[in-house]
């Protein structure tokens, strides 16, 4: 008994104690540094993993004396309307492709999964020159309609996913009936497939949420900035950073991501592992 | 009267063939397809296909930003060639994609067979364990950023209180150690991606090959070699492509914490691309370096295809 015991310690506790302390120190950090005071924060000769005396002075410089609500609203705006595009576009393809086989049907869901793999990487430069010359430099705008580009390949991939599980006597029962294919799509599919769309749209929310490198390239006045991007060019200047400050707002703006994710959380496996598995 | 009737007939005769026409092609598996996937073609056509396109173009070409630039042919990427930063750059790249990719294999797998049994709290484990994987990057990586401070690095702050240290890491400020950290956040981002999608895919083992193997008197070595591993590749495959693409494209991960630095040391494709072509203004020098992603690109692309149409 007590061998086995010590056996499963080795092979299952031990390991996964670990696993649980690299991977959520970072949390950890980030909230105990949010709410220390400055002079705690880079006193050496405190204990820096406890907060000795509690402290919102972070939270309140970050609030009111930076543009952070405003780049919540930006993250929130953009996040929303671009999720919504791909959503809308993304089910009239998948059900396209995956449901009406037309010649060529075949082909376009090879390549949505190919312009999956296209990283940002490669996109920005002509992006940026584009974004230009349509005179949306700098504007939420520019963001709202690139975004798509990267969540439509995997959402449309997701709901394929999803589509090829509904039996195809639903919809033929209904077309024998004298129903139309946009009647079927809107009567019969949309609400089978809801649990998909749901994945499909949290990922896609998060996707946006979570993008960096053409919120940098494309928008340059402070208060169109998005939250990660505004965190880190307004408030590190030069040689001073406010540590304090930053933490708060890695914090805060992990907040919503995490909320949605712990609501959805099976939807979101589902999602990450259908997409791997289809 | 008559006339009138024949009039109006005449009229509406064409009006109805058409209509007849229209619906009749809206019948036609190949009109309707079009219809439903013509946002997203156009969508993808004009922001990803172009722009991919415009970005090759823009490799041969001298454009700088506020200037069209004229086509130069192959100058932009023999110049490339021949500068020292991008050839450190390249070595860069590489080690940091086969050093994180390793990692993440290895330790995400790891966890995933820790985690494939039954035990209390499965579900909150699991939720715990994509943590890192579902928030921005860009911000825990700030937070990595303040963990790797010069002067108030709380593993610096350990190290010197157990008395292991007698001073601060400089953990960005070294060019090897700044390596190694990059690397160190990547491992610790991407180690959830491995591990829920391995898990799913060591849930549809068949457990009696396992039985099998116990009455055989398999080592536990052998059977996850035998056993685990073989059944598990199609799925590894497509994972670890997938994370290859992305670590090799990697960007602001780099870009927040070192910014290429120090000396250049971990600048890699996406980094250098960036400064050159935005803050430094040369256009096209930037794209010609991210077109250096796409042959690794085109090669994972391949590996990829060639398991998802085995399991087809």
């Amino acid at each position: 008994m007590a061998q086995r015991f010590a056996q499963k310690l080795l092979r299952f506790y031990i390991p996964l104690i670990l696993f649980l302390l690299f991977l959520l120190f970072p949390f950890y950090w980030m909230l105990v540094t949010t709410f220390k005071s400055d002079v705690e924060l880079y006193n050496l000769s405190l204990n820096p993993f406890y907060i000795y005396t509690w402290s919102l002075a972070n939270v309140k410089h970050l609030l009111f004396d930076t543009p952070f609500l405003r780049w919540l609203f930006n993250t929130f705006l953009v996040s929303v309307v671009s999720a919504f595009i791909s959503l809308a576009t993304s089910l009239l393809a998948a059900y396209g492709i995956q449901r009406i086989r037309f010649r060529g049907s075949g082909f376009m869901g090879i390549a949505i999964f190919f312009c999956y793999l296209v990283p940002p990487t490669i996109l920005f430069i002509p992006l940026a020159t584009m974004v230009f010359k349509l005179k949306i430099w700098d504007s939420l705008v520019s963001l709202s309609i690139i975004y798509p580009t990267f969540l439509i390949p995997f959402c449309t991939w997701l709901l394929m996913g999803y589509f090829k599980s509904i039996p195809k006597e639903l919809e033929e029962c209904a077309m024998m009936d004298g129903a139309s294919r946009l009647w079927v799509f809107f009567k019969v599919i949309i609400p089978l497939s809801l649990p998909g769309i749901v994945s499909a749209g949290i990922f896609a929310f998060t996707l946006s949420w979570n993008e960096y490198l053409y919120a940098l390239t494309f928008i340059s006045s402070s208060l169109k900035k998005t939250i990660s991007v505004g965190l880190v060019t307004e408030l590190v200047r030069g040689d001073v950073y406010h540590w304090g400050p930053l933490m708060a707002g890695a914090l805060l703006g992990s907040v919503p991501i995490a909320l949605i994710y712990s609501f959805f959380v099976e939807y979101y496996v589902a999602g990450m592992t259908g997409a791997l598995k289809e | 009267m008559h006339n009138g009737a024949t009039v109006f007939k005449d009229q509406s005769d064409p009006q109805g063939r058409t209509s007849g026409r229209l619906s009749m092609a809206l019948q036609q598996r190949g009109v309707v397809g079009v219809l439903f996937t013509a946002p997203v073609g156009i969508i993808l056509l004009l922001l990803l296909a172009y722009p991919f396109v415009l970005g090759i173009w823009l490799s041969f070409t001298d454009t700088i930003i506020g200037r069209t630039g004229h086509f130069i042919g192959l100058e932009n990427y023999f110049y490339l060639l021949f500068d020292d930063v991008f050839r450190l750059t390249t070595f860069n790249t590489l080690l940091y994609t086969v050093a994180a990719v390793f990692f993440k294999l290895v330790l995400g797998f790891a966890l995933a067979m820790v985690l494939n049994r039954d035990f209390k709290a499965k579900g909150l484990v699991r939720a715990i364990v994509l943590l890192p994987w579902i928030v921005p990057t860009a911000l825990s990586t700030i937070v990595f950023w303040w963990i790797f401070d010069s002067q108030f690095s709380c593993i610096s702050w350990v190290l010197i209180k157990m008395g292991i240290l007698s001073h601060e890491i400089d953990f960005l400020g070294n060019p090897n150690n700044a390596r190694a950290s990059v690397i160190a956040v990547n491992v610790w981002r991407g180690i959830p991606f491995f591990t829920i999608g391995l898990m799913a895919g060591l849930q549809t083992i068949n457990q009696s090959l396992y039985e099998a193997a116990d009455i055989d008197g398999a080592s536990p070595w052998v059977k996850f070699r035998k056993i685990t591993v073989p059944l598990i590749m199609p799925l590894l495959a497509v994972i670890t492509t997938f994370s290859i693409i992305w670590t090799f494209a990697d960007f602001h991960l780099i870009w927040i914490m070192t910014r290429g630095g120090p000396a250049n040391a971990t600048h890699i494709y996406g980094t250098l691309s960036y400064q050159r072509a935005i803050p430094g203004g040369h256009l096209g020098e930037g794209a010609a370096i991210s077109i250096f992603i796409f042959p690794i690109l085109l090669i994972c692309v391949l590996i990829t295809a060639k398991y998802l149409r085995r399991e087809e």
